[in-house]
């Protein structure tokens, strides 16, 4: 059996130091297929945040090991880290935090920018990362000009413009009504299935953790437990 | 990578355009006023120099007196002709010798009058200050022995008394004599302080005997030969008249010599040192200009640490956020340099205009107050750069 794409053992992180320190992972261990599609759940304070601040390699942990495609990321410099979110890895967050008075081209652009992409290139891959996210007609407008879901999906194909492997995605409803948050969790899954990026979210409202393949639940630093998902998410 | 970072940073001043030009403001004012002044200064130099080169370039003036001896019991003697003499048969490197014994006096023709200047000299005065002919002769030799009354005439004076006429050959009074017109001098411009424009020139003998009264040389004009020092011939000069006036050698001179290379290397010297001082406090609004961009960075790393935070997010490295934010402090000063040198130019060039000043764009204090915006940009630049580069991008995401 092929090795894992990513593999977290006996992570623990400690936040501050002393007395006032706060131990936020208690010793993670999880294992993630490439093509999977994750929700990770959880009060808040359970740490699904900090896991997903590693996973994204934005944090390190304070113990443990973490192995992102064989890589062992603990190891890693800071730059080497940003080689790495900048090759593998795509962001959607809960603010969507796109660039203000920048088009939407000009954001999904962005991430190619720091790859050293040439501007004719530049330009194609984030129009087809537009079109793939059904917002090609937009790519001139401002984030001030289009809705919440219209911006998480100008987010979305920023994260996805440089075909990553993971898409890693932070509340990405949190922020929207529910008729949008299910377009987005349809967006997710579609670009889960057919271009094989494995999607790792973290929600808190079930019905949206519905739309994964296998929903881990976190409590008090540690993985509860894992579930399959219930597939009916899928014709609803 | 570093085109698109200057794009970038381009996008983003043109964005605040009004908070950009303001911040540039100290800059542009820095800029400009170092440059104006300097550039004016040069004018005040250029137009000084002008005027003491108009007293003939390589020219010594020798005057009886001495600083110090002043307030004894005796005047200093005036020189003689012997002096004149000895001077040219004895100092090496020189081009003429001229005595002078001056006056003035009312020259009248007809019904007009014009209040002149009266020189007594030999033909060697027009050598010593390059004075040319309009027409007529110099005087000749019996002239200048029998101190008969010929003149030549500055261009003023044949304005004013002669109008249209040719005054060759025409008489008019001198105070009380009356000189015969032998030559007229071409105009001068840039008469500086003895205009010989309005001078009328007789010979020596002449002007000592029926306007002075006496035998006396006022003052001696020796001009330096092409190829010697003006200084080196001073001082074979003073040797001579020291041993001329009896001086022993604890003595003090008892006459001076008056250098204009001398004098107007200290003139420039002086106006040189007064442009560095304008130009110093005009540098310190540059450093204002400098913290002021330093301030506005500041502030826009922090309103932009979200943007950082994506940024650091989707991958850039710390060091390309730095790049970033320095390259926008730097083209940012760059560009109030560039605002500053441009406004200079207008400003210089109209205050020159204004102060009858000559003007002249002086390329290397463009292109060094230039070069100081960048650098200000570079230092000024570097602490909020580097300031942004180092955040967590976990914590510039979650900054509200």
């Amino acid at each position: 059996m092929a090795e894992p794409l990513i593999q977290l053992q006996g992570i623990t992180k400690t936040f501050g130091e002393g007395p006032t320190a706060f131990q936020a992972l208690k010793g993670v261990d999880l294992a993630i297929e490439a093509g999977a599609f994750l929700a990770v759940m959880g009060a808040s304070g359970s740490g699904k945040s900090t896991t997903m601040n590693i996973l994204g390699c934005l944090d390190v942990p304070t113990g443990g090991s973490y192995l992102f495609r064989g890589v062992q990321v603990e190891k890693l410099d800071r730059d080497q880290r940003a080689y790495l979110r900048r090759r593998y890895l795509g962001f959607v967050f809960q603010g969507f935090n796109l660039l203000a008075r920048t088009t939407a081209l000009e954001n999904v652009e962005l991430p190619l920018l720091y790859r050293g992409e040439h501007r004719r290139l530049r330009r194609e891959m984030a129009m087809s990362a537009l079109e793939q996210v059904g917002l090609d007609r937009w790519a001139d407008h401002t984030p001030s000009e289009l809705s919440g879901g219209q911006q998480q999906r100008v987010a979305i194909a920023r994260a996805i413009v440089t075909k990553p492997d993971v898409l890693l995605a932070d509340e990405p409803t949190g922020n929207l009504d529910s008729e949008r948050s299910v377009e987005i969790m349809r967006l997710l899954q579609q670009l889960n299935a057919e271009l094989g990026i494995t999607v790792l979210m973290v929600t808190h409202e079930p019905e949206m953790a519905s739309f994964a393949k296998t929903i881990v639940h976190f409590k008090d630093g540690l993985v509860e437990r894992t579930e399959v998902a219930a597939s009916t998410a899928m014709g609803a | 990578m570093l085109f698109t970072t200057l794009l970038l940073s381009l996008r983003e001043i043109r964005r605040h355009i009004l908070r950009s030009f303001l911040t540039t403001l100290g800059i542009i004012i820095g800029v400009a006023a170092v440059i104006t002044m300097v550039t004016l200064g040069n004018g005040v130099s250029a137009s000084v120099q002008d005027s003491i080169s108009s007293l003939g370039n390589n020219t010594l003036a020798v005057f009886p007196g001495g600083g110090r001896g002043r307030g004894g019991s005796t005047p200093p003697p005036s020189f003689e002709n012997a002096d004149v003499l000895a001077i040219r048969q004895q100092v090496s490197g020189v081009r003429a010798v001229a005595p002078q014994s001056s006056s003035s006096a009312l020259a009248v023709r007809n019904a007009q009058n014009w209040t002149a200047s009266v020189t007594g000299t030999t033909n060697d005065y027009f050598d010593a200050q390059k004075l040319e002919f309009a027409g007529g002769r110099r005087f000749t030799d019996a002239e200048q022995s029998a101190g008969k009354s010929v003149c030549v005439i500055g261009d003023t004076i044949r304005a004013n008394l002669f109008a249209g006429d040719d005054p060759v050959g025409e008489r008019f009074r001198l105070g009380t004599v009356s000189c015969e017109v032998i030559g007229v001098l071409k105009k001068r411009d840039n008469a500086g302080f003895s205009d010989p424009n309005s001078t009328v020139l007789l010979p020596l003998k002449t002007v000592q005997r029926r306007f002075v009264g006496n035998q006396n040389v006022l003052a001696i004009l020796v001009a330096v030969a092409d190829g010697y020092e003006p200084s080196a011939v001073k001082q074979s000069l003073t040797g001579l008249l020291r041993e001329r006036r009896h001086l022993s050698a604890g003595q003090p001179d008892n006459f001076d010599i008056f250098d204009t290379a001398e004098f107007a290397a200290t003139v420039r010297n002086q106006t040189q040192q007064l442009t560095l001082f304008v130009a110093a406090i005009a540098a310190v609004s540059l450093l204002v200009g400098g913290i002021g961009i330093m301030n506005i960075m500041l502030v826009s790393v922090t309103e932009r640490t979200r943007e950082i935070g994506i940024r650091l997010a989707i991958g850039a490295l710390g060091k390309e956020v730095l790049l970033q934010f320095l390259v926008e402090a730097i083209a940012l000063s760059c560009l109030g340099g560039l605002i500053g040198v441009v406004f200079a130019f207008f400003a210089s060039w109209g205050l020159a205009t204004l102060a009858d000043l000559p003007f002249t764009f002086d390329l290397s204090i463009n292109l060094l107050s230039f070069a100081i915006s960048a650098l200000i940009g570079i230092v000024f630049g570097f602490f909020p750069a580097r300031r942004a580069a180092a955040l967590n991008p976990i914590d510039a995401l979650r900054h509200e």
